[in-house]
């Protein structure tokens, strides 16, 4: 082992969790949804998957449990914003502040447990490649996820025909509806989905990160993760540059005080998110390109009836 | 941010209705501020600890009540406010932070007491405790060289305030009474609470060669991957054991009870008063968990430590200590007194470190 796969091991568990609830929310704010409940859906994710593991004794019954609780938040989410047509910012909020004491009150009898964490998913001859077969493919089934999930999001978003259909609800509402979509379905499925993301990601937390469960774990992930969306504006890869880069300047940031190189810590603290947000504003310069790429509609309801 | 006003009236209830020879008089109420989850199993969990300790001890004389998750600045403010609003007599604020807003809201309530926790401002309503940590970090700078093999430990810092500065250098001070080149890697995560960049912290220190972790934030995270990682380390706050049982060597545990119920009784007696209570081993506000995890002449050097501490034998910060500029900070004999321990915002000789400002 050289002494950079440990450094790069590191570095994708802190990417993971932000590159899973980003990924969902990318979707969610494509078609048109702006869902600033992350943090609690992920914090939901995070209990019950920790929860179904204690339980069960199986991880991997964990991260289901952590999907199908970031979906039960979205799915109130979406009956909210989507039927009744609540502000959806105020509902996000309120989702968030729900998620944080809900998590707490579920989680309360599993405090101080240790946890079991979710297994290394060795591929046979590939894991032992050197360096790239022990960094990139000795992960978790999470890790391998989040990055077929961005490969899949790209494709779906660009090269078919259902995800030119979800740009276009998010784009124009009235218009795809005169077209014959079901805005709302559209809106409905982006929403479950990036519930599930948000819920994975929690998950990646109390499985994986830190195989604990404590309130408030998330610590603010699901606001990073709202902000990359927009910084690499609703662009996939971009996103994946975006929550790597955080990841990496976040953890090199600490080897670097580690190693006393003397710069003031709040200075180091504050590099994650100052790298972030010029790397991307660099790449997203293109105004154009940005506008065209910003769904039109985010955050207005849409009534079929009206 | 959740502010969830937790009201634990349920034992004073069922108390109250069993026992009709309790006074008339109303119950005292006394009222809690935490900066983290009351779960988060350090800091704010042992808080915690003192406050069911009071009702415990009381019974239904006290009603208690506490706000949980308060971050430090404006949203403290209000929550003080809150309680003091609500009719509390006594109110306990838990962090350092809370200093500046301990005190605007005491100017406007002068019949409601408060003890701020780690601070020191004080005022005639106002106050202050806390508890010498440092002698913990005394103990288990001593053990860690004489069990590290790489002669480094790792310490991740919350702040660069005196309260932590200070334990770094009780912890230094210990470890160069074994082994006079010890080394120590501080890592400033700026939270006194993120499992997942505590855990990150961690990590980077062991990457980077150390074989030793010590915290002083308030997750078990650091601890756990010192445990996944297979090195030593300490428990902060609270006993830590069931996170990490083959790598918690021991934990410096913090103790309110006692000094909760004293000052309870003592709003009761009407012979509370301001000032400030700064109390370790002796006063029994710090203690420290079982050795464990640890060869046995190490476990019983350490208890020899500890006891003399206690006693008064051995006051870790005694000359000759030199700074880390190379100033004297004491002379041979002298000892510091306690206005330079609560400001202390320099590193002794030997940490290879610079000081956040």
């Amino acid at each position: 082992m050289s002494a950079l796969e440990p450094i790069l091991l590191t570095i994708i568990t802190a990417s993971t969790p932000l590159l899973l609830a980003a990924i969902g929310e990318l979707i969610t704010e494509r078609s048109g949804v702006l869902n600033l409940g992350v943090e609690g859906m992920m914090i939901v994710g995070a209990v019950m998957g920790f929860a179904i593991t204690a339980m069960s004794g199986s991880p991997y019954l964990g991260v289901v449990a952590s999907m199908f609780a970031g979906m039960a938040m979205a799915l109130l989410f979406g009956f909210l914003t989507l039927n009744l047509m609540t502000n959806q910012v105020a509902t996000g909020l309120a989702l968030t502040i729900l998620g944080l004491g809900l998590s707490g009150m579920l989680g309360e009898a599993f405090i101080g447990q240790p946890g079991i964490k979710l297994p290394v998913l060795h591929i046979p001859g590939l894991s032992d490649i050197p360096f790239i077969g022990t960094v990139l493919l000795s992960q978790d089934i999470l890790v391998y996820i989040s990055l077929a999930l961005v490969a899949a999001v790209y494709y779906f978003l660009f090269k078919t025909r259902a995800g030119l259909v979800i740009r276009a609800v998010g784009d124009n509402h009235t218009s795809a509806h005169a077209l014959g979509y079901s805005v709302l379905k559209v809106r409905y499925l982006a929403v479950l989905f990036g519930g599930a993301c948000s819920g994975l990601a929690g998950g990646y937390l109390s499985l994986v990160y830190t195989p604990q469960w404590v309130e408030g774990m998330t610590a603010g992930r699901g606001w990073i993760a709202l902000a990359l969306v927009v910084f690499a504006s609703w662009r996939p890869l971009r996103l994946l540059v975006g929550a790597y880069l955080f990841g990496a300047v976040s953890v090199l940031q600490f080897h670097a005080q580690a190693a006393g190189i003397g710069l003031p810590s709040q200075l180091m603290s504050a590099l994650p998110y100052l790298a972030t947000i010029v790397v991307l504003v660099i790449i997203s310069r293109n105004q154009a390109v940005t506008r065209a790429n910003t769904p039109a509609c985010l955050g207005r309801p849409f009534s079929p009836d009206r | 941010m959740r502010k969830l006003l937790s009201l634990a009236a349920t034992a004073t209830l069922a108390l109250g209705l069993t026992a009709g020879i309790a006074s008339a008089e109303d119950p005292l109420k006394v009222g809690f501020i935490y900066v983290g989850p009351v779960s988060d199993h350090g800091w704010s969990y042992q808080h915690d600890q003192g406050r069911l300790a009071i009702e415990e001890h009381f019974g239904d004389k006290v009603e208690t009540t506490f706000i949980e998750s308060v971050s430090e600045g404006p949203d403290a403010e209000r929550a003080i406010e809150r309680l003091a609003r609500s009719g509390h007599d006594l109110i306990f604020t838990t962090s350092f932070g809370y200093m500046n807003p301990t005190v605007k809201v005491a100017k406007r309530f002068p019949d409601v007491k408060f003890e701020h926790a780690t601070g020191y401002k004080q005022a005639e309503n106002v106050a202050t405790y806390g508890a010498r940590f440092y002698e913990g970090r005394y103990i288990i700078g001593q053990i860690a060289a004489k069990v590290s093999e790489t002669g480094t430990a790792g310490y991740i810092g919350s702040f660069p305030i005196p309260e932590v500065v200070r334990g770094i250098n009780a912890f230094m001070l210990g470890a160069q009474s074994v082994d006079p080149d010890f080394k120590v890697k501080i890592v400033w995560v700026n939270s006194w609470y993120d499992p997942g960049r505590e855990a990150d912290a961690a990590k980077a220190l062991v990457d980077q060669g150390v074989d030793i972790m010590v915290q002083h934030t308030d997750s078990p995270a650091p601890l756990q991957v010192a445990e996944e990682r297979g090195i030593k380390g300490f428990g902060q706050a609270s006993d830590m054991i069931k996170f990490a049982p083959n790598a918690q060597m021991t934990a410096i545990v913090d103790d309110w009870s006692e000094y909760y119920i004293a000052r309870v009784q003592a709003v009761m007696d009407g012979t509370w008063e301001g000032g400030d209570t700064w109390g370790g081993l002796d006063q029994k506000l710090v203690h420290i968990a079982p050795f464990t995890n640890l060869p046995e002449e190490v476990a019983a050097e350490a208890a020899a430590t500890t006891e003399a501490i206690r006693k008064g034998e051995l006051v870790p910060f005694s000359g000759p200590i030199t700074k880390q500029d190379g100033s004297v900070f004491l002379e041979e004999g002298q000892q510091a007194t306690d206005e330079q321990l609560l400001g202390m915002n320099f590193y002794i000789k030997g940490v290879d470190d610079q000081l956040p400002k």
